[in-house]
C-alpha cells in the first residue's frame, strides 16, 4: 500500500490540531480572555481621557495580541511531546517542515484568527474610527500568522526546557519588534488620516518572509529537541 | 594640550559626572569580568583535579 | 607535505587550550597598549567639541563599546553556525565563550549612551534607533545565554543556542530598519546621538584606536573565557587529567 500523498498528510495534521483545539476549547478561551483582559488593563492604569486612549489604543492592543500569542504558543507543540507524537512526525517519510507548517497554521486558526476578530471590540474601548478598526483588523491578519511562525520557532526550541513560558517569551519578544511596530503603526497611520498601505505591504513581506523561512527552522529545532 | 591643571582635567568642564562615570562603570565592568573569568577558572580546575 | 598548512590542528579543544593559554597575556598587553595611546589622544590631544564641550568624550568608551556588542554578535553567530554545521565542539563553545563579553559590551554602550544623553538631550533615556536596537540587542544576548543556561545536556544546548543565535543575526538588519523608521516618525529629526557633522581627525583617531583596544581585550577575555568552558566540558578526557597532573 502506496504512503499517503504529502498534501494528504498534511491535511491530516491540521485536522487532527484542529480537532484537538475544538476539543480543548477551555485552552482558546483562555488566551483570548487574557487578551481581552491585558488591553482593558490600560485604561485603568493611564486614566480614561479619550484622547490619550485614541492615542495608545492601536500600541495596547497590539501588545497585548503579542503577548496572547506568546502564551498560547506553549502548546503547540508540548502535547505531541509528552506523548511521543513528535519523534513519530521527525521520522515519518515526509518533510518535516511541510508538517511543522501544518501544526503552526492550524495553531492559527485557533488562537490567532480569534485574535483578529475580538480586536474591533477592543478597539472601540479605545475609541478608534471605524476606518481605524478595519485596518487593526487587517494589521492583525497579516500580523498574527507571522507571531505564530516566528513563535513556533521558540516554541521548539524550547520543548521540555526549565523556565518554559518565561524563557520562550524572553527569546520571541525581540523578534516581534519589527510586527509590531508596523502592526500598530498602520494603525495609527490610519487614525491619522494618512494611508496604512505601506504598513500592510511590510506587514505581508514579514509573512512572506516567514512563511519562507521559519518552518524549515521550526523542523530544525524539532529535530534538535527530539534527537 | 587641552587641560591647564589636573583639576580643570578632572573636572570635564563641569562635565565631570557623566565623563568619569562612564569611564569608571566601563573599568569597572571590564575589572569585573577579569575578576570573574578567574574565579570561574578556578572552580574549574577545581572541579577537574 | 611539509608546506601544507593544517588549518585544522587548532579545531580540537585539546590542542586549542595550550595555544589560547599562550596568546592571552600577548593580548592583554597589546590591548593596554592600545587602551593607553587612545584615552591620551582622547583626553589631551582632542580639542574640546564646540557644541557638547567636554561631554562629548564618553563617545571614545560608547561608540566602540556598541561597535563590539555589534561585531561580537556576528562572530558569536558565526561560530555558533559553525558549530551547528559541522557539529564541531570547540566551535559552540566559542559563541557560548563570546555571549557574556558580548552583553557586557552593550550595556556599557547602553550605559554610557544615557550618560551622554542626559547632557545633551536632559533625558536618561532617548527613544534614538541606535539605542533602541541596542536594547533589543541585549535582549538577543540574554536570551542566547538563558536558553544555554536551561538546557543540561550540553550538545542540545548547542544546537538550540546555534539557532536563536543565527535567527536573531538574520533579524538584527529588520528590527534596526523597522525601529529606525519608527523613530524618525515618533520623533522629529532633531535628537540624534548619531548625527556627527564633521569630526575632527584626532576624535577619529582616538574613536579607531579605542576601538582595536576594546576588540583586542574582547579577544583576550573570551580565550580566558573558553579555557574555562573547556574544563569544565572536556574534563573527563584524557588529555584534562594529565594537565592537572601535570601541575600539581
Amino acid at each position: 500500500m502506496k504512503p499517503p500523498r504529502l498534501l494528504d498528510a498534511w491535511s491530516a495534521v491540521v485536522r487532527r490540531d484542529l480537532l484537538s483545539a475544538l476539543r480543548h476549547r477551555a485552552d482558546l478561551l483562555t488566551t483570548l480572555i487574557f487578551f481581552v483582559i491585558v488591553a482593558s488593563l490600560f485604561p485603568l492604569g493611564v486614566g480614561s481621557d479619550a484622547a490619550l486612549l485614541r492615542s495608545i489604543g492601536p500600541g495596547v492592543i497590539w501588545v497585548a495580541a503579542l503577548l496572547a500569542s506568546i502564551l498560547a504558543l506553549a502548546r503547540l507543540f508540548s502535547g505531541d511531546y509528552a506523548d511521543g507524537t513528535l519523534e513519530q512526525l521527525a521520522l515519518a517519510p515526509y518533510s518535516l517542515t511541510f508538517l511543522a507548517l501544518g501544526k503552526i497554521v492550524a495553531h492559527w486558526l485557533a488562537t490567532g484568527l480569534p485574535l483578529v476578530i475580538v480586536a474591533p471590540l477592543l478597539g472601540v474601548q479605545f475609541d478608534l474610527n471605524a476606518d481605524a478598526l478595519l485596518v487593526l483588523m487587517a494589521s492583525l491578519l497579516l500580523g498574527t500568522p507571522t507571531l505564530s511562525l516566528i513563535g513556533a520557532v521558540g516554541a521548539a526550541l524550547t520543548l521540555g526546557v526549565r523556565g518554559g513560558g518565561a524563557l520562550l517569551s524572553l527569546l520571541i519578544l525581540p523578534l516581534y519588534v519589527p510586527v509590531l511596530i508596523f502592526g500598530a503603526g498602520a494603525v495609527e497611520a490610519s487614525a491619522a488620516g494618512l494611508g496604512a498601505g505601506a504598513h500592510l505591504s511590510l506587514l505581508g513581506a514579514f509573512l512572506l518572509s516567514a512563511l519562507v523561512f521559519a518552518p524549515w527552522a521550526t523542523a530544525v529545532s524539532l529535530r534538535i529537541a527530539v534527537e | 594640550m587641552n587641560w591647564g591643571s589636573v583639576s580643570e582635567f578632572l573636572a570635564m568642564g563641569g562635565y565631570a559626572g557623566y565623563v568619569w562615570g562612564s569611564f569608571g562603570i566601563t573599568a569597572a565592568c571590564l575589572v569585573l569580568e577579569i575578576l570573574l573569568l578567574k574565579a570561574r577558572r578556578r572552580e574549574a580546575v577545581r572541579r577537574v583535579g | 607535505m611539509t608546506s601544507r598548512i593544517n588549518w585544522f590542528k587548532y579545531s580540537s579543544p585539546a590542542s586549542f587550550y595550550p595555544l589560547a593559554g599562550k596568546l592571552i597575556p600577548a593580548f592583554f598587553a597589546v590591548a593596554s597598549l592600545l587602551a593607553v595611546c587612545g584615552l591620551y589622544i582622547g583626553f589631551f590631544v582632542a580639542p574640546t567639541d564646540a557644541q557638547q564641550g567636554e561631554a562629548y568624550r564618553i563617545i571614545f568608551i560608547h561608540v566602540p563599546a556598541a561597535w563590539m556588542s555589534m561585531f561580537l554578535y556576528v562572530v558569536m553567530a558565526f561560530w555558533a553556525g559553525m558549530g551547528l554545521a559541522f557539529n564541531t565542539r570547540l566551535s559552540s563553545m566559542m559563541a557560548s565563550a563570546i555571549a557574556p563579553t558580548g552583553a557586557l559590551m552593550t550595556f556599557i554602550a547602553l550605559w554610557t549612551g544615557a550618560l551622554w544623553g542626559k547632557p545633551m538631550w536632559g533625558a536618561w533615556w532617548v527613544w534614538d534607533a541606535r539605542l533602541t536596537s541596542e536594547l533589543i540587542l541585549l535582549f538577543l544576548y540574554l536570551g542566547f545565554m538563558s536558553l544555554q543556561a536551561a538546557i543540561d545536556d550540553p550538545r542540545r544546548a548547542d544546537k538550540a543556542g546555534a539557532v536563536i543565535a543565527l535567527v536573531g543575526a538574520v533579524n538584527v538588519p529588520i528590527i534596526y530598519f523597522s525601529v529606525q523608521w519608527w523613530n524618525t516618525l515618533h520623533q522629529g529629526a532633531s535628537v540624534s546621538l548619531t548625527r556627527n557633522p564633521s569630526m575632527a581627525a584626532t576624535m577619529l583617531a582616538g574613536m579607531l584606536i579605542m576601538a582595536l583596544a576594546i576588540w583586542i581585550y574582547s579577544i583576550a577575555v573570551v580565550l580566558m573565557r573558553v579555557r574555562s568552558v573547556i574544563l569544565e566540558r572536556e574534563r573527563n578526557s584524557d588529555w584534562v587529567q594529565e594537565l592537572t597532573e601535570q601541575q600539581s
